[in-house]
Formats: C-alpha cells, structure tokens, sequence
C-alpha cells in the first residue's frame, strides 16, 4: 500500500511538471465549455424539459463534463498508455519480471496523475464555468460524498477500459487502432457529446447501463441530484458492478498476455 | 510551390508506406476515423430528435453547416494537421533535423507522418454534406458560392492550424491551445452561429474571423436573412478574408522560424 502511494504521489508530481502544457489545457476545457454550453442553452431554449434537466442542469453538466474529461483520460492515454508504449518496444518483459503487480502498479500511477487532473483541469474549468454561467452544485454533504465515491470508480471502470485496449498491443503491436474505436465509444456513451438524458427511447436506457455511462453521467446526476437515496446507491452500485467486472478481465487478460509475450526482435 | 508539392508527395509516400507495417492497426484506424466524427452527426441528430429546429435552422440545414465545415477541416487536417506536433518535433530535436534538409521546412512539418487514413474523416463530412445538399434549393450562383466555399474554409483552417502552431516556437508545450481555436474552430461552425449571443457572433467577424468559414455564404445558399443585417456582398466575402489569413499565418511562421533557438538539450 505504501508502495502503491509513492507510486501515486509520483505520478502526480510527474504531471504537474509541465505548467504550460496544463495551462493551455485549461484554456482548451473552457473553450469548448463555453461552445458546448451555448450550443444545449439553444436546445434547452426550445424545449425547456428535455430528458428532464432545466437549463441550468444542462449547463451544469457541460462543465462537469470538461472537468471529468481528463480526469478519466476519456481521450485515451495515463498509464495504460505507458503500458502499449513499453509492449510495442519489448520493455514490458521487465515488468513482469517484478515483485510487484503490474495492474496495482498501473493503477496506481493511474489514480496519481488522474488527482493531478482533477484538482487542475477538472476544478479550474468549473470555477471559470461558475463565473460565466449559473450553475448547480451539490446540495449537501451526503450529496458530496455520493459524488466523490462516483469520481473514483468512473476512474475505476475508464482505468480498466484503457488497461484492456492498452493490452491489445500484446497481438496488435501497435494499438493506435484499437485506441481510437475505444475513444469514439468513450466519447459517445460517456455522454460527452450529448448528454445521456436526450438518447431517444431504448437506446437511452441501453446507453445508461454501459460502463461508460460511469465517466459523466453517473457522477453529474448525483452532482445534481437528480438520483437520490437508494437511486443514488442503485448508481453508484452499477459503476462498482463495471469496475469489479473490468478489472477482473485486466487481471486474466493479463495472464494469458504472460504467456503469450514475444519481445520483438528478441 | 510546385518544387513544395512534389517534396510533400515523396515525404507523404514514405509515410504511407511506413503505416503498413501494422495493417490491423491501419485498418481500424481509418474505420475509426470515419466513426470518431461520424458520432459528432448523430450527436446533432440526437439534438434534433428534442427540438425541431437550432437557431432557426432545421435539420438539413445544420447539416450543410456540418458538411462544409467538416470537409474543409478533414482536408486542412489531412495535409497540414501535423503541424500540431510542431512543439514535440522541437523537443525531440527532429525540427533542427528539418532545418538543414533542402527541402522548404513547412512542408516537412506538414508531411511528417502524413496519414492517408485520415481520408476517411473527409469522406464522412462529405456524406452529410451530400445529403444535406439534396434539401438545397439550388442556382447556378448557389452551386458556385458552395464550392467557393468550400476551397475558401480549406485554405482558413490550414490557415489557423499554421497560424496557431506557431505558438509553440514560443512555448513548447502549449499545443493545445492551438486546439481550442482548430478543433473548436470545426465545432463552432458546425452549428449556426444564432445559437451564439451577437456578440460571440461579430468577434467571430470581425477578430477571428471564423464565421466567414461557413456561416455568411451559407445563408445565401440557404436563403436565410442575416440576423446582423450586413450587406450582401459579405457573404461573397470568404474567399478574401481565407487569403488575408493565410498571408499572416504565412508572415507569423516567418517570424517564428527567424526566432526559434534550438531547446538546447
């Protein structure tokens, strides 16, 4: 446990060396928050009930968004993508040589640069979206907390997600394929590029019980309290099922890739 | 010019040669790419199956928007969207390579690691673009301006990818700031700008001027009055306001080249 911290903490720090590159990024979220938010504004506008936010709700989850979005990495990359890098070059073989796990040692590095995330283009986009539109926040501390414990397991299932398309690598070589079918899915059920709530009919209710209704979805219907009390744990209860889930086939996968590893040109 | 397309197409050939190493990778890939923008159509369709129209634009029309943006991004993308890793080429030293090859140095920049998969984003914008133009009540002069069009947002969003990667001779890893105004460029002329308040609207006239991409001579082809009220001719306007743009794109990489140091490590 010490050990996976340090790991964290470095990754972190590993992060939160490059100022500038954070800084453009942040610039970038809140760009496409004012873009996005104007563009629902005009929707909610026109049908001021749509899926069952106000305008306000609708708003709010555009800048939430933003804020989940490298914090999940739903774009790809963190560390599983340190992972396709070290299989395609054959440095991998070292990993499994250590006496430590490599999916605790991944996740780990994970959770270290997803916090680095969170606290710098996850929380300055929702401060410069507070000052620009009105927005909803939590209306308690159990809200609050519901929220928080949403945050990490949407960590969990995305961490998974990305560990497994990073493991292709292992028969692909090169995952950049298999990388970007993963993103245009992630972009699309996470909700990103509309919210979950306006999916007409069954295709809603499919698209809300995938893992990636976990990146945005899940936790900004807690934010805004639109799932409460046992919704509220029946939400929270589906994104733990796809984190459990997730991670036991990383765990296999990764055991039949052991056997399986062939270091290029070696 | 002509010396420039030829050393583009040998580099880009290499390239394509280079991404057969992996064909499962290639393959998904360009499916991918034709997925990736594809989902942002059916956002908009998404939209619309909740409204009946986006700033007094139906459908078929916010999917002209959509076409002609999209074509004329994929194509700026495909043939100058590297330069986007201009900061990474610096860090790596590569860019110190490129400087004394005898070949023009932005079309290096430009050519490095061209991929020919990335045909299919501009395939997929087409399809909506074709279907969108079987709504279009069309003239000669509509024909005319759409394809004017078309050309002219090609040439502002190599324009803007040129322009705002220049930003990284200055600051290395600040490429994604340059994202904001290319990609958020896309999707902002994707929708019709009414949606935006009129003050969004004349900065993007006047100061960035993205609404010249689409937006003033779609509402000709379109038939819809201008909610500023400006004279006609603006909305012939693209063509010039594309090639001012790319004389200073052009100007701020001269600059930016006459004042790169090297990183020195």
């Amino acid at each position: 446990m010490t050990l996976h911290l340090a790991i964290a903490r470095r990754s972190f720090r590993r992060y939160s060396t490059y100022t500038a590159a954070t800084l453009a990024g942040i610039f970038t979220n809140c760009v496409f928050g004012v873009i996005n938010a104007l563009v629902l504004m005009a929707v909610w506008k026109q049908n001021p009930d749509a899926g069952g936010y106000d305008v306000q709700d609708a708003v709010t989850y555009v800048w939430l968004g933003q804020a989940m979005l490298m914090t999940i990495a739903l774009f790809g990359g963190g560390a599983p993508s340190d992972l396709a890098t070290r299989i395609r070059t054959g440095d991998v073989a070292m990993d499994f040589y250590r006496p430590v796990g490599i999916l605790g040692w991944y996740l780990a590095a994970d959770v270290g640069r997803a916090a680095f995330h969170l606290v710098s283009r996850g929380l300055v986009p929702t401060l410069v979206g507070a000052v620009l539109f009105d927005l909803t926040f939590p209306s308690g501390p159990l809200v609050w907390l519901a929220f928080t414990v949403s945050v990490v397991l949407a960590l969990f299932v995305s961490f998974a997600i990305r560990f497994l398309v990073a493991m292709t690598a292992f028969w692909v070589l090169d995952d950049q394929g298999t990388q970007v079918l993963a993103t245009t899915a992630a972009l699309f059920f996470s909700g990103l590029t509309v919210p979950l709530v306006l999916f007409p009919g069954w295709f809603g209710t499919l698209a809300r019980a995938l893992p990636w209704a976990s990146y945005i979805q899940a936790p900004a219907d807690l934010w805004l309290g639109h799932e409460q009390g046992w919704a509220a744990l029946a939400v929270l209860g589906l994104q733990l099922l796809w984190a459990v889930v997730l991670l036991a086939a990383c765990a296999l996968l990764l055991r039949v890739a052991e056997r399986k590893v062939v270091v290029q040109g070696g | 010019m002509i010396e420039g397309a030829v050393r583009y197409a040998q580099i880009a050939r290499l390239w394509v040669r280079a991404s057969r190493a992996y064909p499962v990778s290639w393959a998904l890939l360009v499916v991918g790419g034709f997925l990736i923008t594809g989902i942002d159509f059916v956002g908009i369709w998404i939209l619309f199956q909740n409204v009946t129209d986006l700033g007094g634009f139906d459908l078929h029309e916010v999917a002209f928007l959509y076409g002609t943006s999209g074509v004329a991004f994929a194509i700026a993308d495909l043939f100058v969207g590297r330069i986007e890793r201009l900061g990474q080429m610096i860090r790596l030293g590569r860019f110190d390579q490129m400087l004394v090859r005898p070949v023009p140095l932005l079309v290096q920049v430009c050519a490095d690691e061209f991929a020919l998969r990335r045909f299919s984003r501009i395939a997929q914008a087409a399809l909506v673009l074709g279907w969108a133009c079987t709504f279009v009540d069309w003239s000669t002069s509509r024909v005319l301006l759409t394809v004017l069009t078309v050309v002219a947002a090609t040439v502002i969003f190599v324009a803007l990818f040129v322009g705002m990667a220049c930003i990284q001779f200055w600051t290395i890893d600040s490429a994604e700031v340059a994202n904001a105004f290319t990609y958020g460029g896309n999707a902002v002329t994707s929708y019709p700008l009414t949606i935006f308040p009129s003050e969004v609207l004349k900065v993007m006239t006047f100061v960035l001027p993205l609404a010249f991409v689409n937006w003033y001579p779609s509402l000709y082809v379109l038939g819809h009055e201008d909610p500023l009220g400006y004279p006609d001719w603006t909305q012939w306007l693209s063509p010039v306001v594309a090639a001012l743009l790319a004389v200073v794109a052009l100007l701020v990489w001269r600059v930016g080249v006459r004042s790169y140091r090297s990183t020195g490590s």
